[in-house]
């Protein structure tokens, strides 16, 4: 035992740290709902914080790593949400059973989302400069636009799709469903996701993530984002490498977004809006870029606060900003990084001096 | 047939003819200098050699194959490998990482090895962690593995340049003044570790440097630019000794 942890190196030790943090956090969880202390409406919280981490991980791989700004990952999330979604739906008699569906969902929502980064990257990421906030912005706007006025329905014919609401009267009225209906989006989709679930996708992210940071592609994704033209100069192909960044970090949001459609009453495109692209954005840059374990931290506080302050309903903007601010000084103003490394050494200290 | 020739090499930018018509040619095992006042032309001849910038004039050859106008990337391929006058690290990742990404195509994996761990991922690992030690030692940053690259002292910067350089496997070696900003005690070791590397390696090096000192102490041959033309080739101690050579340096 001993032996393995010297054998860790200390990216995989701070890995295995924060996933017994994960488990060691869902297990009181599971606790506090069974003795019914935990609120419902808090117990209901819980997939939420779980795929608002999975993306904000997503997200700190391409923001941190690849040193590429996306303000549209929202978009991937909405790529993995309807694909999964019209999925579930459309398969429903098919594959009776529902956690099937889910799973076969999430890997077709997880791919698709995958798919959409890497057709956005390949324009995007071959030239020199900060291009891909401004196309991921106007992908988010377009996948939007296009989500609101896309209409599938499913009849003894087969699937129909359309972008104008005409095929409503072209279904055959008996065996007719709509499974996509517009700017009404999708509408019940089987609750597949849960907190267990969440969890454990959370940590099989956290450990593609980190495995993938400390590989040969990952030292090369991030030899890119600290010096292009050095990275050139050893042979690493840039666009390549960027590419793989930025897909597998659009295919994790897609895995939020599946994780999305299987939780809410009625998924609409119109909630994958700027917004929410910012706001996990805030996750990524408060939690720190580069670290994992900051950005589910982030995540989880800043998704749980408007709940743990509904009854301060009238200050809790207020609180909202002021804690959004601390938290940017701690992680980032250099008299707070001085104060938390002389921490860190007197903690080492200590240790060393025991025997 | 010479590992390197140029031949009649330039290019301009804008109006500016910052190298003209530049030829020279380097042999197997041949440490070369080319020297210069501020603004000859150097940097931006080592810029072409690698890519980084297409010559609008002329063409070079590696061992007998033309490498004009190929990517940075297919260059490095090919064999010629460089460190930048203005030091261009990885610097947020680790001195060992920063030669272990110089490994990147000797020793390759895939992505999905890499992710699910397969049993190449350690081996390759391993091979990678070895090598990467062994250069390290040779210019004695085996100590300094695990630290940030951006907080070496300057002159440990210079020298993991080299050791990143030389982690491609390279045929040719192009140092940009490697010397510069090292006290005189430095230089002096850092001229050992040139030496040992071409000897040890079998290496070709070419290099810029404005220290005299260790140009005339190492290099066999040596080119002078003046304004991007060729003033001056030949065997060093010759060249330093020539007039005009000692006019340009003076700036008359
Ligand atoms: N990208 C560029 N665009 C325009 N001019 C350039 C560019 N790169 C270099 N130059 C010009 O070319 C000339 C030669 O520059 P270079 O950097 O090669 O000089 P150098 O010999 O390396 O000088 P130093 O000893 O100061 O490093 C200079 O006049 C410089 O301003
Ligand atoms: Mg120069």
């Amino acid at each position: 035992m001993k032996k393995l942890r010297e054998k860790m190196s200390l990216p995989i030790r701070k890995m295995v740290h924060t996933i017994l943090g994960i488990l060691v956090v869902f297990i009181v969880i599971q606790i506090l709902s069974v003795t019914g202390v935990l609120s419902s409406s808090l117990e209901n919280l819980m997939p939420e914080l779980c795929f608002y981490a999975i993306i904000a991980v997503g997200l700190n791989l391409c923001v941190g790593f690849l040193g590429e700004l996306s303000i549209g990952h929202a978009a991937f999330m909405s790529i993995g949400a309807f694909t999964s979604a019209a999925f579930t739906n459309a398969a429903a008699d098919a594959i009776p059973s529902v956690g099937l569906r889910f799973f076969i969902g999430l890997i077709l929502g997880t791919v698709m989302a995958g798919l959409f980064g890497f057709l956005i990257g390949i324009p995007v990421l071959r030239l020199k400069g900060d291009y891909l906030a401004i196309v991921t912005l106007a992908f988010g706007e377009i996948i939007k636009g296009i989500l609101n006025v896309l209409f599938i329905g499913k009849d003894k014919d087969g699937i129909h799709i359309a972008l104008i609401n005409s095929n409503q009267e072209s279904l055959d009225p008996e065996t007719g469903k709509m499974i996509v209906d517009g700017a009404k989006g999708i509408i019940g989709t089987p609750h597949a996701t849960t907190f267990t679930n969440g969890v454990i996708l959370l940590i099989l992210t956290l450990v593609v993530v980190t495995f993938l940071v400390n590989s040969r592609t990952g030292r090369a994704i991030q030899a890119i984002r600290d010096n292009r033209i050095a990275a050139e100069s050893v042979g690493i192909n840039v666009t390549k490498y960027k590419l793989i960044g930025f897909s597998i970090s659009a295919a994790i949001a897609g895995v939020a977004g599946v994780m999305y459609a299987h939780y809410v009453s009625s998924l609409t495109a119109s909630k994958f809006d700027f917004n929410m692209s910012i706001l996990i954005l805030v996750f990524v840059v408060l939690g720190g870029l580069g670290s994992f374990r900051g950005s589910i931290i982030a995540a989880v506080i800043l998704t749980l606060l408007p709940e743990v302050l509904r009854g301060l309903s009238s200050y809790r903007m207020l609180i909202y900003a002021v804690l959004l601010i601390a938290m940017m000084l701690f992680n980032w103003a250099p008299g707070a990084i001085d104060f938390r490394s002389r921490l860190k050494e007197r903690f080492k200290r200590r240790k060393e001096e025991r025997p | 047939m010479s590992l390197l020739t140029v031949k009649s090499l330039g290019i301009s930018f804008g109006g500016l003819r910052a190298v003209d018509d530049l030829s020279f040619s380097i042999e197997k095992n041949e440490l070369y200098g080319l020297i210069g006042p501020n603004g000859a032309g150097k940097t931006t001849v080592f810029n072409m050699l690698t890519g980084v910038y297409k010559p609008t004039q002329g063409t070079f050859l590696l061992n007998g194959r033309n490498l004009t106008g190929m990517s940075t990337t297919a260059i490095s391929h090919a064999g010629i490998a460089r460190t930048f006058q203005n030091i261009r690290l990885f610097h947020e990742m680790s001195v060992l990482d920063n030669v272990k990404v110089g490994l990147h195509e000797s020793i390759s994996y895939s992505t999905l090895t890499g992710i699910l761990r397969l049993p190449a991922f350690f081996a390759k690992e391993k091979a990678m962690n070895e090598k990467a030690m062994e250069l390290l030692s040779v210019f004695g940053l085996e100590k300094d593995a695990e630290t940030l690259a951006n907080n070496l002292p300057y002159g440990a910067q210079r020298k993991l340049e080299i050791a990143r350089a030389m982690a491609t496997n390279p045929v040719l070696l192009l140092l940009d003044e490697p010397a510069a900003g090292m006290n005189p005690n430095e230089t002096e070791e850092l001229m050992k570790t040139i030496r040992f590397v071409r000897d040890h390696f079998d290496m070709t090096i070419l290099l810029i440097e404005h220290d005299m000192r260790l140009v005339s102490g190492i290099c066999e041959r040596i080119t002078v630019l003046n304004f991007g033309q060729e003033l001056l080739s030949g065997n060093t101690k010759e060249v330093l000794q020539n007039d005009q050579v000692v006019k340009a340096y003076l700036g008359e």
